[in-house]
């Protein structure tokens, strides 16, 4: 129960103290990493059940079919980007529509960075690690700047303006194809690699089980390690003194400013976290698409689209907001089921073409999905998939 | 000379669509506090109508039936949905709207599908006057004198009707209002009424080829989002400030597009709301919230 959400902490002094006793008081084996008084019986059993899933995480690949496998690093790059926005709107309270050219932004440095300057493309060079660290860093330092528009602003007027940099970033990558890449080839990044263990391996020679270890897998470990660390940062800042200066600022400004929290900074630091996962997201999706980088045609349909902005929001409200866990869940629905539809009725694309396109496929319906989703949420269950697990988990217990 | 005259007046005519849209956008705020973010939707549902009843109808019937349908969808958004929600804060109410939005805009799209790019401007479509050595298009020109009249009433309607004053009421205070007799679910059921049928009007003139270009009703979700950037900038609770804010848009897309290239025109709107935005963060004519400790 450590996700707080509005209806819990009603005033600052509850986001502030209540929260604490709350959580301490909670028995929900997942989460509130290193809070102190924790019964230590429980606390063993809370690292085995991690332990567990690390093992079944790393055995996932080896039996899991490649396709499934790129469904599920898609959702863990959701995941990443989710976790980043329920922070800055749960957590800080501040309404962004901008996440997707955080995403672009963390693309893009991370291509510049790692890549060679060859055909016309602005090029480092650096190592791909370094790279991948600088490019979240860069991404923090940019929403870090949009301190003097979020600052000033709140809720919705603070939503409209931060929409304005997903314009700004697709008027920006069409205009410097040198260093986004073309709108209609792109360029490409390069692989992790990590001590010469390329994550990108097409042709692997390594094989556990019989199984050989090509991209996917090694992708999927990847993304598996990213999201858990992102997941027990995330942890940290949300229960630790940030995550309470956000909710203080979140439940009331004059009251925030009152206790001694900077409302400025901490709405920057907000931004800049969250841009850091959303910059971390991009790196992902850059990888996800065998390292292709390339700028969207329209401003409201493409990867580091508003629609990808609006996707984003949805899953931080389907999984409830300021919920970690949620952020995770709601990705799995909203990236999750576009793929996965086609999977499951084996690819059946003639229907889609036909009729024209009038057809309901795997697009439309996940649209209609999340559309139907984000209403009936905000109607009946505010705190989204998380209160209704917390709930269902709840009344388990009882009985 | 020429193209600065062509300059203010395509400006001016785009600018009048989106105060039309911005003035709905702003009169269901005023009433509800809800920022509707299915506007655009509620538009795009108007023009679907006029365009699939249009060959039965023909263009006068079918419009009516396209406004009048965006009304009721308006109303019907207001009292089964938003109504319902009393509760959830004004953030929640619009992370609703964006759901609606993204249902109405999916179910139109894919009932549009690839079907040839459907037009809405038959009588004014291929009209065109020549004015100052320079060419205004007849969507422009009857969207100009379309918003005149409807805007000129609305705040005759506004600021001397009984339903403009009950609107001003419950805006100025809700209990307040209340306690008057005035029937709250009525200002807000038609402020909704109203928002819906000034969009599907406004949609009217975007669905032409010289607004929305080839596409036709199929951009006309896109071209009407800009209406959002008109209303925040004017100020959300002012519906003189909707009105400017949407010649700003309009004035400042135009030259933009002139001036600097088409892409530029679609970030320049959104780079004048931001400068308005940090300069007065209510935006130009807006209420600035008082915290009280």
């Amino acid at each position: 129960m450590s996700e707080t959400t509005r209806a819990e902490a009603t005033g600052p002094t509850a986001g502030a103290t209540g929260v604490d006793a709350a959580e301490t008081d909670s028995a929900a084996p997942d989460g509130q990493g290193g809070m102190p008084a924790v019964h230590p019986r429980r606390d063993r059993r809370r690292w085995l059940l991690w332990g567990a899933l690390v093992v079944v995480l790393f055995l996932v690949p080896i039996y899991l079919p490649g396709q499934y496998l790129i469904v599920s690093t898609w959702v863990m790059t959701g995941a990443v980007g989710a976790m980043g926005l329920t922070m800055l709107i749960g957590q800080a309270g501040q309404l962004s529509l901008a996440h997707s050219f955080f995403l672009l932004v963390g693309g893009v440095s991370y291509t510049v960075l790692s890549s060679d300057g060859t055909d016309g493309f602005v090029g480092l060079g650096l190592p791909t690690a370094l790279s991948l660290v600088l490019a979240v860093a860069i991404s923090a330092a940019v929403g870090a700047a949009f301190a003097p528009v979020s600052g000033r602003l709140t809720g919705i007027y603070l939503g409209v303006a931060s929409l304005s940099l997903v314009f700004l970033g697709w008027w920006l990558a069409r205009v410097l194809p040198s260093i986004a890449g073309s709108t209609s080839s792109g360029r490409y990044a390069d692989d992790l690699n990590l001590f010469g263990f390329d994550f990108g391996e097409k042709s692997p020679t390594l094989a556990i089980l019989g199984v050989p270890i090509g991209q996917n897998e090694r992708l999927f470990w990847l993304y598996a390690a990213l999201t858990l660390i992102a997941y027990f940062v995330a942890r940290g800042a949300v229960d630790g003194r940030v995550g309470r200066a956000w909710r203080a600022v979140r439940d009331n400004e004059a009251a925030a400013t009152v206790m001694g929290v900077s409302v400025v900074r901490q709405k920057s630091v907000a931004f800049a976290v969250s841009s850091a996962y959303a910059g971390l997201a991009g790196v992902m999706v850059v990888w996800w698409y065998d390292g292709l980088l390339k700028p969207d045609e329209a401003v409201d349909s493409g990867t580091y689209s508003t629609a990808v902005a609006i996707a984003y929001l949805a899953m931080v409200v389907i999984g409830g907001l300021g919920s970690l866990g949620g952020a995770i869940v709601g990705a799995a629905v909203v990236f999750g089921t576009p793929l996965i539809i086609p999977l499951l009725s084996q690819g059946d694309s003639s229907a889609v073409l036909s009729s024209g396109g009038t057809a309901f496929s795997p697009v439309v319906i996940t649209y209609l999905a999340y559309g139907a989703l984000i209403v009936l949420i905000v109607l009946f269950e505010p705190g989204g998939l998380a209160a209704l697990g917390r709930r269902l988990t709840a009344r388990l217990k009882r009985s | 000379m020429s193209t600065f005259v062509q300059v203010l007046l395509n400006g001016t005519g785009r600018g009048a669509i989106y105060a039309l849209l911005a003035l709905g956008f702003v009169v269901i705020y005023k009433s509800t506090e809800v920022i509707n973010f299915a506007h655009g939707s509620l538009a795009l549902f108007g023009g679907y109508i006029v365009f699939a009843l249009k060959p039965t109808l023909g263009w006068l019937g079918a419009a009516v039936c396209g406004v009048l349908a965006a009304a009721a969808l308006a109303v019907l958004i207001e009292r089964v949905l938003l109504a319902r929600a009393k509760l959830a804060s004004q953030d929640s109410l619009a992370i609703l709207t964006i759901g609606v939005d993204i249902l109405i805009l999916t179910e139109i799209t894919r009932r549009l599908g690839t079907a040839s790019a459907p037009f809405l401007g038959d009588p004014y479509q291929d009209v065109r006057l020549r004015f100052l050595g320079a060419t205004i298009e007849g969507p422009e020109l009857f969207a100009l004198l379309t918003a005149i009249v409807l805007i000129g009433g609305f705040f005759v309607a506004f600021r001397f009707s009984t339903w403009g004053l009950t609107m001003r009421a419950q805006s100025e205070n809700k209990e307040a209002a209340a306690l008057m007799g005035i029937r709250s679910w009525r200002v807000t059921a038609s402020a909704w009424a109203l928002g819906g049928a000034l969009a599907a009007i406004a949609i009217l003139f975007i669905a032409t080829l010289p607004v929305a270009g080839g596409a036709g009703l199929t951009a006309a979700h896109t071209i009407a989002f800009a209406a959002f950037p008109a209303a925040i900038l004017g100020g959300l609770t002012s519906p003189g400030g909707a009105v400017v804010g949407g010649l700003v848009v309009g004035l400042a897309e135009s030259s933009a597009s002139q001036y600097i290239d088409n892409d530029f025109a679609k970030v320049a709107v959104y780079l004048v709301m931001l400068v308005v935005l940090v300069a007065r963060p209510s935006g130009l004519f807006g209420k600035v919230e008082q915290v009280r400790v």
